[in-house]
């Protein structure tokens, strides 16, 4: 099996959005980087389904420079190599997967193919469900979407997308797109060996103009929000009286 | 401007709601599909139905998921979860709604869904056209799997909530909460940490990447209240935060505060609760 897991780097935000002066981005001075968690859980499965079968796990990314980090922390996870398409823009998701699908056209040119195309549903910043459809829509294959659970065999991958109430079912041939969402399992912390095996697995960056965004940032706003002024019930297990006081008031005790 | 709306079922609330927006939009034309689930069929069916319309459909994974293959086959931008239209310009949700972004669509056409929540649901119904789906490209729900939930209310129905974070301190740790959940009818709900430490499984997790719940009742125990866990919880009518760090960040969202340690509030509140209810 050869899978291509397609990840983006995004800032852990904690408690409060701090926009930059010109309401671009996220000020991300004091802020540490990761990955979408779904993302997370489809380098896992990769990596899981190749070193119970065999193969290779590529990870491609859009980003910047800084990008490389996530890569290798995806290396340290069991990734092989990795494929780094560097911006400092921020594209959207048209241009994004046309990118992404022209990179693994080449990339497929000279080593072949890949089985399994992996997306998380949705990025944890943008959001904008698309990307994965769009690259399956470019290159010809079949993509299936919401994946909690994913199973290979004989050539072909089932996949249980969660749905109000349950799992629908899907069975679709390899080569094919799927997106992947958390909880399909529980990514591995890599080990301080891995980390440093991670260093030197071959990663191809190449730079890349952005086009013109069809779906054009203007601007980020915080949302006003409630700012609600909490009422403070009291000060440890003394406030029990007045909790039960109020979940009465709100009809649910 | 002639908008066609795509409804995913004629009853449900997120659809009531792309209907609304649709309104706002221009005349109206509403389309459901009938039929086995196949993404690319049902877009197709859509594109072929409107025309040269402006299409908006719900802000759910499938609705989200139609307009995503509907814009792949047209080419055309698509702008996921709009709380607002004016135009050619546009605010779409981030980071699961907590935070925003105004943007520009460049196309003759605006396919939009409707950010969950974001629009009133529609006063009164619509004549609604049923599809049958195209032949898709083998992409189908061939099968449909249902959880046990050993009888438990489930995340997303519950009436109250009631959640750990970090400050649980350890999977054991949810026996109170668990204890105080039973007798609120309510269901366990978890942050992120909690789930990627392996003391919860996925399923409990409440957040952007996990269940988004709106209870009447959402009680917070030792969840610091970070953007990935709000965008999860702030549809809840009430929420009631309990953590010992008077300055953390949930408080900021709740309705209601205690201070102190939850290991020692949570089991107070229960036997409150027993005392009341006499049992």
């Amino acid at each position: 099996m050869r899978i291509l897991c397609c990840v983006k780097r995004v800032p852990i935000t904690g408690g409060r959005m701090v926009l930059t002066a010109d309401a671009q981005a996220i000020e991300t001075k004091h802020l540490g980087f990761t990955i979408s968690p779904h993302e997370e859980c489809g380098v896992e499965e990769a990596v899981r389904i190749v070193e119970a079968s065999g193969g290779e796990v590529v990870v491609l990314t859009l980003g910047p420079d800084e990008a490389a980090e996530q890569i290798r922390d995806c290396m340290a996870i069991g990734a092989d190599r990795g494929i780094h398409l560097v911006s400092s823009e921020e594209w959207d998701a048209q241009a994004t997967a046309g990118a992404i699908a022209d990179a693994i056209r080449a990339d497929s040119e000279n080593t072949g193919p890949f089985d399994l195309i992996v997306f998380g549903n949705e990025s944890a910043d943008a959001g904008g469900y698309q990307v994965g459809i769009r690259v399956a829509y470019a290159l010809g294959l079949p993509v299936v979407t919401g994946l909690k659970g994913l199973t290979i065999d004989g050539g072909r991958a089932r996949c249980e997308q969660e749905v109000p109430g349950g799992r629908d079912v899907y069975d679709v041939p390899l080569p094919a797109v799927v997106t992947v969402k958390e909880g399909l399992n529980l990514p591995r912390y890599p080990s301080v060996p891995a980390k440093l095996r991670a260093k030197s697995k071959p990663l191809d960056a190449r730079p890349l103009e952005r086009p013109a965004s069809r779906l054009e940032k203007l601007r980020l706003v915080v949302p006003e929000g409630s700012r609600k002024q909490a009422e403070i019930l009291g000060e440890g297990p003394g406030a029990a009286q007045r909790v039960v006081e109020v979940m009465q008031q709100l009809g649910v005790a | 401007m002639s908008v066609l709306v795509f409804l995913e079922s004629a009853d449900d609330e997120l659809s009531s709601q792309a209907l609304t927006l649709a309104r706002s939009l221009g005349d109206v034309r509403a389309v459901t599909v009938e039929g086995p689930y196949a993404p690319a069929g049902w877009a197709a069916a859509i594109v072929e139905a409107a025309g040269g319309d402006d299409i908006v459909g719900p802000g759910s994974d499938r609705g989200n998921e139609v307009l995503a293959h509907v814009a792949a086959q047209l080419d055309l931008p698509f702008a996921a979860n709009v709380s607002e239209v004016r135009g050619d310009e546009l605010t779409r949700i981030r980071w699961g709604g907590t935070l925003l972004e105004e943007a520009k669509l460049h196309s003759d056409r605006r396919l939009v869904t409707a950010a969950p929540f974001a629009f009133a649901p529609a006063s009164g119904g619509e004549e609604v056209t049923v599809l049958s789906p195209f032949p898709g490209n083998g992409v189908e729900v061939v099968d449909h799997v249902a959880p046990d939930t050993g009888g438990k209310v489930s995340l997303a129905d519950a009436k109250v909530v009631v959640s750990g974070g970090r400050g649980v301190g350890s999977a054991e740790g949810f026996a109170i909460l668990e204890e105080l959940a039973a007798l609120l009818d309510a269901a366990v709900g978890c942050s992120r940490v909690v789930t990627s430490a392996g003391w919860r499984p996925h399923s409990d997790q409440v957040g952007q990447t996990g269940t988004k719940v709106s209870p009447d009742l959402y009680i917070a125990c030792g969840i610091s209240g970070a953007t990935q866990h709000i965008a999860g919880c702030k549809g809840a009518k009430a929420l009631l935060a309990i953590n010992a760090d008077r300055e953390a960040t949930i408080f900021a969202h709740a309705d209601y505060a205690v201070i102190g340690d939850l290991h020692e509030i949570v089991p107070a509140i229960t036997a409150e609760l027993r005392k009341v209810k006499g049992s």
